[in-house]
């Protein structure tokens, strides 16, 4: 029972992974860069709710309502002072300048709340479970971060399918020039899908607070996390990034439960497991080359 | 019509060859007339700017951005420690012995992460380099999590350790600086220029993109083991956390994009800037790292090219010039 037990949490906090992974997969799909600096952007999310719950005493998930749109406007600037300005060179200008900015959070956090970790407490919420029967219970908690990764995807799936912004989004990935000359501004497009990415991540930041205790340099491990649910995912497919969470997450558990060093470094090797033997992931949609 | 030549060599770069001349003639005689504590942070800067002309060699000729070169200086660092330690060879010659373990580690690591395209190439490259600092953080013969300190120099006085290391620096710095340089100027360097700027293009002018792309990255495993090597030899204890540390490549980054990515002389002036920027800011800790992050990326944005960029397209000066021009003679 103990690795029923053991795999189930690895499936819930699949759930937290696939918050993380999210806008990461979304700004590729669209832009295809990646922001070095998504994990130090979930971090500075929950050094936001730590602020707002020391300084009024809100609740964390309160908290949400705050840091969210905070976080999405700071995408939303992002790309359109800093980002917007590098289109058309090639990866290497978005790739270095996240990753300074990465650096730049890192330190900033560092100067503004110490190096000790910090947790977030949601009063009482993080510690309530469900008893399953046969003694296996999950967390109330790690549940809900399950649905709302769900309903994220959910969400997402029906912006990009069904609406007119998701379709120009769809347009935008698959040929910018074209799209352009239908009238698409894409880098109004880049703002909107930063803004997604970073309201995402912020949320996956207060939830990962709350969850477990987190510090200044906490954002580079979520960032691989999420890139690896991707990768073990498969690129272009928002509910591979769900299932890629869930594999990382389960091989986090096993590989802890063997021995308690080994849980990251197992969910590492599961993913060069998985991209030596499957290379564009497990879910990958046949897409143009490029 | 007026003759025409095509040369490479300009006055810029005559002026060049006699300062770096003067150079290694300074570094040469340091001992007779620095102190050790000269010494001493001269290995540090020689490690910085071969870290930086390695990534430099990574990102500005070869279009590869690796965020996991730290892999290669904790490799080379243990393998320091494991060759002059457990298996008694000379420590001095492990420097040179641990940068071809790095290269050999390079090939089944690019086995890995060249199956990565552009950006998640970056991404790839920094989970390996985590996974190799966990694998050393599991290994009891290497010290888990506390690390390993190097013996092996105990018996020799301090002053000829000292010296012993201090040669070793200059001789690789030489090495990587000449190496590269020699490297990008031959036939293949023509090639990897090529590839960078169009790999299709390049593959249909018959240049083999991916051998000359894994060239290249084995070729910087080596100049970055021997530098974490050198490291090491010089702080005397590896850990992983330490020796694995992304902050190796974010210097080698910083220094690279302030000084001028894709030239030779950008990390050379890269290096300059960080050292003075480090000492006197150092005490400022993590707003000295803040300021660094903020002038890389307003490089990037602003001038690209960075510092020597800007000296080269105002001035139209080479120091070490890789491109033949068309000369009049009339």
């Amino acid at each position: 029972m103990a690795w029923v037990d053991t795999v189930l949490q690895g499936l819930l906090l699949g759930g937290l992974y696939a918050l993380f992974a999210t806008g990461l997969s979304l700004i590729f799909g669209v832009m295809r860069i990646v922001n070095l600096a998504h994990g130090d952007f979930s971090i500075l999310a929950a050094f936001g709710a730590v602020a707002l719950v020391d300084a009024l005493g809100w609740n964390p998930l309160l908290a949400l309502a705050a840091v969210v749109p905070a976080m999405a406007l700071a995408g939303w600037l992002l790309q359109r002072v800093v980002l917007n300005r590098l289109l058309g060179q090639g990866i290497l200008p978005p790739v270095l300048v996240t990753f300074g900015l990465s650096i730049v959070i890192q330190n900033a956090l560092l100067e503004a709340f110490s190096a000790d970790s910090r947790r977030l407490d949601p009063g009482g919420l993080d510690t309530a479970s469900l008893a399953l029967g046969a003694g296996l219970a999950v967390g109330w908690f790690s549940l809900v971060t399950l649905l709302v990764a769900v309903a994220v995807l959910v969400g997402l799936q029906l912006f990009i399918g069904r609406t007119r912004l998701g379709r120009a989004l769809r347009a935008s990935a698959d040929d910018p020039g074209t799209a352009a000359l239908m009238g698409i501004d894409d880098r109004r497009l880049y703002a909107l899908a930063m803004a997604v990415s970073l309201g995402i991540v912020a949320v996956a930041g207060i939830f990962l607070g709350v969850r477990t205790t987190f510090s200044f340099s906490s954002g580079p491990d979520r960032l691989l996390f999420a890139f690896e649910a991707v990768i073990i995912g498969g690129l272009g497919s928002l509910w591979g990034t769900l299932v890629g969470g869930c594999i990382l997450g389960v091989a986090q558990t096993t590989g802890a439960r063997l021995s308690p060093g080994w849980g990251i470094l197992t969910g590492h090797l599961v993913f060069l497991a998985v991209l030596l033997l499957r290379p564009h992931g497990l879910f990958a949609r046949p897409r143009r080359s490029d | 019509m007026a003759p025409v030549a095509v040369e490479r060599g300009t006055r810029a770069s005559r002026a060049g060859a006699a300062a770096a001349a003067v150079a290694l003639a300074a570094l040469l005689t340091l001992p007779l007339w620095g102190g050790a504590a000269s010494m001493r942070q001269l290995v540090e800067i020689i490690a910085l700017l071969v870290l930086a002309q390695m990534w430099n060699l990574l990102a500005g000729y070869a279009g590869l951005i690796s965020i996991g070169q730290q892999a290669y200086v904790g490799l080379g660092g243990y393998t320091l420690v494991v060759l002059a330690d457990d298996l008694g060879v000379d420590p001095f010659v492990s420097v040179a012995l641990a940068g071809a373990v790095a290269a050999l580690l390079a090939l089944p690591t690019a086995a890995l992460v060249f199956r990565f395209q552009g950006a998640y190439f970056a991404v790839g490259t920094w989970a390996v380099a985590e996974v190799y600092r966990l694998g050393v953080a599991n290994t009891g013969a290497l010290g888990r999590g506390t690390g390993r300190t190097l013996k092996a120099v105990f018996p020799l006085a301090r002053e000829t350790r000292e010296l012993v290391t201090y040669f070793v620096a200059v001789a690789l710095g030489v090495a990587a600086l000449v190496g590269v340089y020699a490297f990008l100027r031959s036939r293949f360097g023509l090639g990897l220029m090529a590839v960078r700027d169009s790999a299709s293009a390049a593959d249909t002018l018959g240049v083999d993109v991916f051998r000359t792309q894994l060239a290249v990255y084995v070729l910087a495993a080596f100049g970055t083991g021997a530098t974490g090597a050198l490291v090491y030899l010089n702080l005397l204890r590896v850990s992983p956390d330490a020796a694995f540390s992304i902050n190796w490549t974010a210097a080698a980054i910083f220094i690279v994009v302030i000084g001028g990515l894709g030239t030779l002389e950008g990390p050379v002036i890269g290096t300059a800037v960080y050292f003075t920027l480090r000492e006197t800011l150092g005490d400022y800790g993590s707003w000295y790292m803040i300021l660094l992050g903020a002038l890389a990326v307003g490089a990037m944005l602003v001038y690209p090219r960075g510092l020597w960029g800007l000296v080269a397209d105002r001035w139209d000066v080479r120091l070490f010039p890789l491109e033949r021009r068309v000369v009049s003679r009339g």
